[in-house]
């Protein structure tokens, strides 16, 4: 179980030719264990090459990453290792299955670790179980199931490398609403029940603002805010400023604020808006 | 990392090479290289050189990026070297040893004719555009329409292939960054081991083509893509003054290339 430490992280990509590009500069945070963190920043911000520097798919071209006390880009061995710590799960991973069979691209990531067979087994069933991969599906080809299948298999893949960390960019894309609502409740009750650290890559602000603990935006490749839903929404001008959406609700009181309806506090769910509607009113009839 | 192979790449520019019509290119290419075939003397390999020298200088091409492209025949061009050192009759260098003058400047030349080869097929792609290369082999090549060889199908399919080259190796980066995540190790391992550490890239990454080819098939179909029956072009192509010129040279060059092979030189 580990608590993540990002000092001064700085990655160029294509360093010393005419290419050259700064994707992140000056990314400094820390990260506890057990959050579900939102990542949000529009395309290009920097987000994506942020959340590979965490399992050191990318090295830094300055600065450190440090999983539970390690830096983790020491040498190849604690570069290898940190994979099975810090589990990710990129965008569209429904296109990285390849075995015959359900079962046995879920149990890729274990058999690269080298685990017993009724080990593997075991957690197979586990990371099954938390994406909601029936059973049934096992020994059909991963191939010939729906999108959210696959996608739902895909994440069980990640799962069940059992990482204290769990990444996930834009695991709802290109979903229908209801297979959305499932994954991402499959994530909650992954992270309540493992008590793994969740970190989501998202455009879609009403899903952050709905699960997430604390949200950090990225623009041009800075960390422009780092706070709860609470403190983040509080400022929908500079969301927007950034080139990003706000909650509905959150676009709806600033509508009504503009209106000349006096509401107060930060307003992210549905419920806040109702009770902040109920009490101007309450208000308004005294 | 994978983005860093180049494949057939083009150099813009503005040069008269590059504003040679792409048939004129492709006609020279194959001039130059009989040419290049005939050369049997030490007069006729300066002549290629020379010609070959003219070229870069007028398309501005870098020999920088022309050694680039050599690099990966490194080894095959020291090996024919090698062989002709050794294997040809003639006078010992050192005698006892199996090494012969004859044997060093067949070897020279051996070098020579690859370098040169090499060199003049990527003047012709360094200063064409892959889409004005496949139109130009298509015009050149239509009058085997008539004997029912599809080359329109043929260079469109050709044409297609190099567009796709750059997308298929930023998703095969993709792939890899998602299975190394998952633990897959392709550095380390015997070689058998390392092959089937390529499967989990090989399936997702032919999956993923036959999508696109199929996605692709459906956009072209849903803007009345009917084959090349009837199909006009935006850019036609036209032989200018300078095209003419440019074939001419090409002849003569060609034609004394076979004098010099008649006098033996």
């Amino acid at each position: 179980m580990a608590e993540i430490k990002v000092e001064g992280l700085r990655h160029v990509y294509s360093a010393g030719t005419p290419f050259e590009k700064v994707a992140i500069e000056d990314v400094s945070l820390t990260i506890p264990q057990g959050q579900l963190v939102g990542v949000i920043g529009h395309t290009g911000s920097g987000k994506s090459t942020f959340i590979q520097h965490l399992n050191a798919l990318l090295q830094p071209t300055s600065g450190k990453v440090l999983v539970g006390g390690r830096d983790i880009n020491e040498n190849k061995f604690t570069r290898r290792d940190v994979k099975w710590e810090v589990g990710i799960v990129f965008q569209y991973p429904e296109y990285q299955l390849f075995e015959e069979t359900v079962y046995r691209d879920i149990a890729f990531g274990p058999r690269n670790m080298k685990l017993p067979e009724d080990e593997i087994d075991r957690r197979v069933r586990e990371a099954a179980r938390f994406a909601q991969v029936g059973e049934e599906l096992f020994e059909r080809s991963p191939l010939e199931l729906s999108g959210g299948q696959k996608r739902r298999i895909a994440i069980a893949g990640v799962i069940a490398l059992r990482p204290g960390v769990l990444i996930l960019d834009e695991p709802t894309a290109g979903l229908d609403p209801a297979g959305c609502r499932q994954i991402l409740d499959n994530i909650c009750s992954y992270h309540k029940e493992s008590g793994s650290t969740v970190i989501i890559v998202s455009h879609n602000m009403d899903d952050t603002a709905r699960i997430a603990e604390r949200i950090i935006a990225f623009d041009h490749g800075r960390v422009a805010m780092d706070g709860t839903p609470e403190q983040v929404f509080s400022e929908p001008e500079k969301l927007i400023a950034m080139g990003l959406d706000v909650p509905k609700a959150t676009a709806l009181a600033m509508a009504l604020k503009g209106a000349g309806v006096p509401l107060d506090g930060s307003i992210y769910t549905h419920g806040q808006l109702l009770r902040a509607v109920l009490r101007a009113k309450e208000a308004a009839t005294c | 990392m994978l983005k860093d192979i180049t494949l057939g790449q083009y150099f813009p520019g503005d040069t008269i090479v590059h504003r040679l019509d792409p048939r004129t290119k492709l006609i020279l290419v194959v001039v130059y290289i009989i040419a290049l075939f005939q050369a049997k003397g030490w007069v006729s390999y300066a002549a290629v050189t020379l010609a070959t020298a003219l070229c870069m200088i007028l398309s501005h091409i870098r020999p920088k990026n022309i050694f680039k492209g050599l690099k990966p025949m490194l080894f095959i061009i020291v090996l024919t070297a090698l062989l002709n050192i050794f294997y040809t009759e003639g006078r010992e260098i050192i005698p006892g040893w199996h090494m012969t003058w004859e044997g060093l400047a067949r070897s020279v030349q051996m070098i020579l004719r690859i370098v040169l080869l090499i060199t003049g097929t990527f003047l012709l792609t360094y200063t064409t555009s892959p889409i004005a290369l496949t139109d130009g082999l298509e015009m050149l090549l239509s009058p085997l329409k008539k004997i029912k060889v599809p080359v329109h199908e043929m260079t469109l399919m050709m044409s297609m292939a190099l567009r796709f080259i750059p997308t298929l190796i930023e998703e095969t980066d993709k792939i890899m960054s998602a299975q190394k995540a998952r633990g897959a190790d392709f550095e380390t391992g015997r070689l058998i081991d390392r092959a089937k550490a390529l499967l989990p890239i090989l399936v997702p990454l032919f999956v993923s083509a036959f999508r696109r080819a199929d996605e692709l098939a459906v956009a072209m179909e849903s803007r009345c893509y009917h084959g090349g029956e009837g199909r006009t072009r935006m850019k036609t192509l036209h032989f200018a003054a300078h095209d003419w010129i440019a074939l001419i040279l090409g002849a003569l060059f060609l034609t004394g290339l076979f004098v010099m092979k008649h006098y033996g030189i």
